[in-house]
């Protein structure tokens, strides 16, 4: 089934074709072969390494389209996805992260952990300015800090664990924590905590300040005008912190309601950058093969989005293991990724995405076994109960998806019934635990504990609410995993402890794990640097250049 | 009866009409148990062109689902739909129309502008609100094409009623004392029963398009294939993929020409004036 006309070979071949131009390039300049190799590694895997051959150019617009409509700017007040898109080139946070995510500097350019890694010292970034003129220093960052603990739910959660915030001179920041917290550093990336500017907001009303209309940040990007339901402008900054960029001189975000006017708008030149989840998967492969178009999966790492079926652990059928391990041999995953998300992603194979860290792939394996289902269901005393199942209204992919695993589930003998509704109502019905089966997909941020355990320690049970433990899984053990995982040091401990608790996750199925989704960028080839970082488009434009 | 069957078989379209209605029918019932496999199975690789394998006649569409089977189990339900919708809507106009016109004054004044009531809500906006609201099943979609298509039965029984009401033998029904139910039901009913019928079958093809346009929109009832949500499922991929969108497009085209076509016969079987003039 690997032939016809869907994406992955296509990008593979793209990404041949372009190594093999590179490679050319390369020979001439008579580079020795190991690094020609890695080189080409690099070219096929689709990171930035035309830069390698290529001096940036100065100046161009870029038109990418952003999708839905933003419902406002203020990143510190609004944390959806495309507000994070747009605003990652207006603000800033201290630090970004590379696709291994690795922290790397931006506003903070050096950082150091004390000996019980309970203090974190940040060295600031001197000569930075607002978009304003006003210098950027340590009072920004202590004001960030307390506007986001109101404003921003994860910034809140994550700053729990710190115990006080200090500036001792204008371009330092001591974080104290109440006890050491591995994935401290991951926490810092410009959608997680933007710095936002204290000159405009401190002694103001923060939801009504004029400012959130036309937000000031440090970004490479300042912000110019915003025509509702047409598009967002954003315009070079002249005095931005690092040398010589942004290389580009505007960027018009263009906001285009319907799915198929996006992929035609791309198609007659009106946009050059197609974000991903911008246009239908089915739509990618056709895309993709028009000329001069690249397509990369990469910048995602960060939030690595891991699919999966919740499965109501509670009552019926489902509570028992056996048929939950069935469901996952029931199901064919590499058909999911190869026919509906036309070969971008990756099978999970467990709670954790491959991208995040501790990651481990030791663990039970569950490929597709139709006959292994059946006699785990037959083992279990199923009897064709009624399972009812949650599709996510999150357009024609998720719909598809719905009615091939409701087949898969069907040919090993199990009756279920799809229930037709929309996102509010499926939120309802699985914050109300009123489901058997349902789809969703979280992001994971980069760390066991900020993005996995949420989702299986038993004090995360709570009716009401809908991206916490919804499947009502209770196991003692694995709540003493993660509270442990979160604060042992030094990071061999937390690999061990995190490792063990995939293994047993893994063992019980909690919920059924789908894929590990991919959201292909897609953009002309003139488009360079676009993605350079874990964060991906959301991380701004600032590396971006315009090939002419 | 042999009289209207000869008018109906003299006409063309009639004819053509009742061979389409047959054939649609007859695929509807006997299909699933000749093409056991369910259409939701994926059978074949996705995106397989139609006349390419003899397994899968018209191919398959974006997960490789048989398309040829989707037509099959489609018609049930595409007719099934129509049927049952058209039914129930008479069973609320007939009733509300011939009471109407009958009685007249104030119950007229009443059921009247509580037809209209319906009757100024656009129709399709209507059918999706109420089956967004009742949740997308089989059952909704039924009720709420019922309850949008019964008005215009309303009328127009209430029209054929009220002409009736005066006429001779209905006025000496009513001076032997017979009870109006009687009157309505035995006299007046058989009588006006012509247009309703027409008016029926052209009623069925609209139940069938506005289930196909419904589940065309999504608010299909997920658990059951329809032609309807097959072209909306396939219409994204067109480019692509024409066949997906158009072999059902096809037979939701034919079977609605049917009808059509079997009203118009109809109606120059039932019509008087018109079988009259054939003789």
């Amino acid at each position: 089934m690997a032939d016809g006309d869907w994406d992955g070979p296509t990008v593979a071949l793209r990404a041949r074709a372009r190594a093999k131009r590179f490679r050319l390039v390369l020979l001439e300049k008579d580079y020795d072969m190991p690094k020609r190799v890695l080189l080409g590694l690099l070219l096929v895997c689709g990171l930035a390494a035309p830069a390698l051959a290529q001096e940036p150019k100065t100046g161009g617009v870029i038109n990418a389209v952003i999708q839905p409509e933003p419902p406002g700017l203020m990143l510190a007040q609004v944390q959806n996805g495309p507000t994070q898109m747009v605003s990652g080139n207006i603000f800033e946070g201290l630090l970004r992260y590379s696709p291994k995510l690795e922290p790397l500097p931006e506003l903070a350019e050096s950082w150091s952990v004390s000996e019980d890694a309970k203090t974190y010292t940040f060295k600031l970034k001197k000569g930075v300015t607002w978009h304003d003129g006003k210098p950027f220093t340590a009072a920004d960052v202590l004001f960030s800090m307390e506007m986001l603990k109101q404003t921003h739910a994860r910034a809140r959660t994550n700053l729990a664990q710190v115990d006080k915030i200090e500036t001792p001179d204008q371009h330092t920041v001591v974080f104290t924590l109440k006890q050491p917290f591995g994935p401290f550093l991951g926490i810092f990336e410009v959608g997680s905590m933007p710095m936002v500017p204290k000159h405009l907001y401190d002694g103001t009303d923060w939801k009504t300040n004029p400012y959130n209309n036309a937000p000031i940040g440090t970004g490479p990007f300042m912000f110019k005008e915003w025509q509702k339901g047409s598009f967002i402008r954003l315009v070079k900054n002249p005095n931005y912190h690092e040398k010589g960029k942004p290389y580009l001189d505007e960027i018009y975000w263009q906001i285009i309601p319907d799915a198929a006017a996006r992929s035609v708008a791309y198609e007659t030149g009106k946009v050059d950058v197609l974000p991903g989840g911008s246009v239908e998967n089915f739509d990618v492969p056709r895309l993709s093969k028009l000329k001069d178009t690249c397509v990369t999966g990469a910048g995602w790492e960060f939030f690595s989005p891991l699919a999966w079926l919740w499965l109501n652990n509670r009552q019926g059928p489902l509570a028992d293991k056996r048929v939950r391990q069935a469901i996952m041999y029931a199901i064919d995953r590499d058909f999911a990724k190869d026919v509906i998300w036309n070969g971008l992603g990756k099978v999970a194979t467990g709670p954790s995405a491959s991208t995040i860290k501790y990651y481990t792939d030791d663990v039970k394996k569950y490929p597709y076994d139709p006959a292994k289902a059946k006699a785990l269901l037959k083992e279990a005393g199923y009897k064709g109960e009624k399972i009812r199942l949650l599709p996510l209204a999150y357009g024609e992919t998720w719909q598809r998806w719905g009615e091939a695993v409701k087949q898969n589930l069907q040919d090993v003998g199990m009756t279920i019934e799809t229930i037709a509704t929309d996102v509010a109502g499926g939120n309802q019905k699985i914050s109300d635990w009123d489901y058997d089966i349902a789809f969703t997909y979280l992001y994971q941020y980069g760390d066991p504990a900020l993005g996995v355990g949420r989702n299986y320690i038993s004090s995360n049970i709570a009716k009401g609410q809908v991206f916490n433990n919804v499947e009502g899984y209770s196991n003692p053990e694995i709540d003493k995993l993660f509270a442990e995982g979160a604060v042992a040091t030094p990071d061999s401990k937390r690999k061990e402890i995190y490792e063990k608790a995939q293994k047993i996750l893994v063992e019980d199925v909690p919920v059924a794990w789908m894929l590990e989704l991919q959201f292909p960028t897609i953009m002309r080839c003139k488009v360079k640097n676009l993605i350079t970082t874990g964060i991906g488009v959301n991380d701004g434009f600032k590396d971006a250049w315009l090939d002419k | 009866m042999k009289q209207f069957w000869k008018s109906m078989l003299k006409s063309p379209s009639g004819v053509i009409g009742l061979v389409i209605l047959l054939v649609a029918v007859s695929v509807a019932v006997f299909g699933p148990m000749l093409f056991p496999n369910s259409p939701w199975r994926m059978v074949q690789r996705p995106f397989l062109p139609p006349f390419t394998l003899s397994t899968v006649p018209l191919g398959t569409d974006a997960l490789g689902r048989d398309i040829f089977a989707g037509m099959i189990f489609g018609a049930r339900v595409s007719l099934l739909v129509g049927l049952v919708s058209t039914l129930a809507a008479l069973i609320v106009g007939v009733p509300i129309g011939a009471m109407a016109g009958y009685f007249g004054g104030k119950v007229d004044d009443a059921l009247m502008r509580f037809t209209e009531f319906f009757q100024t809500i656009p129709s399709f906006a209507l059918a999706i609100v109420l089956v967004a609201i009742l949740q997308p099943s089989i059952y909704s979609i039924v009720a709420s094409i019922a309850v949008v298509s019964w008005p215009p039965v309303a009328r127009l029984v209430r029209g054929e009623v009220l002409s009736l009401r005066t006429r001779e033998y209905v006025q000496a029904a009513v001076v032997t004392g017979q009870s109006n139910s009687w009157i309505i039901l035995r006299e007046i009913l058989p009588n006006a029963l012509s247009p309703v019928i027409v008016l029926a079958s052209l009623m069925v093809a609209t139940a069938i398009l506005l289930e196909s346009s419904l589940s065309f929109l999504g608010l299909g009832d997920p658990n059951l294939i329809s032609w309807g949500y097959m072209v909306g499922a396939g219409r994204t991929v067109i480019r692509q993929a024409w066949w997906i969108t158009v072999f059902p497009g096809i037979a939701i085209l034919i079977s609605v020409l049917g009808l059509n076509l079997i009203g118009e016969g109809l109606n120059d079987a039932l019509n008087p004036r018109l079988s009259r003039e054939g003789r």
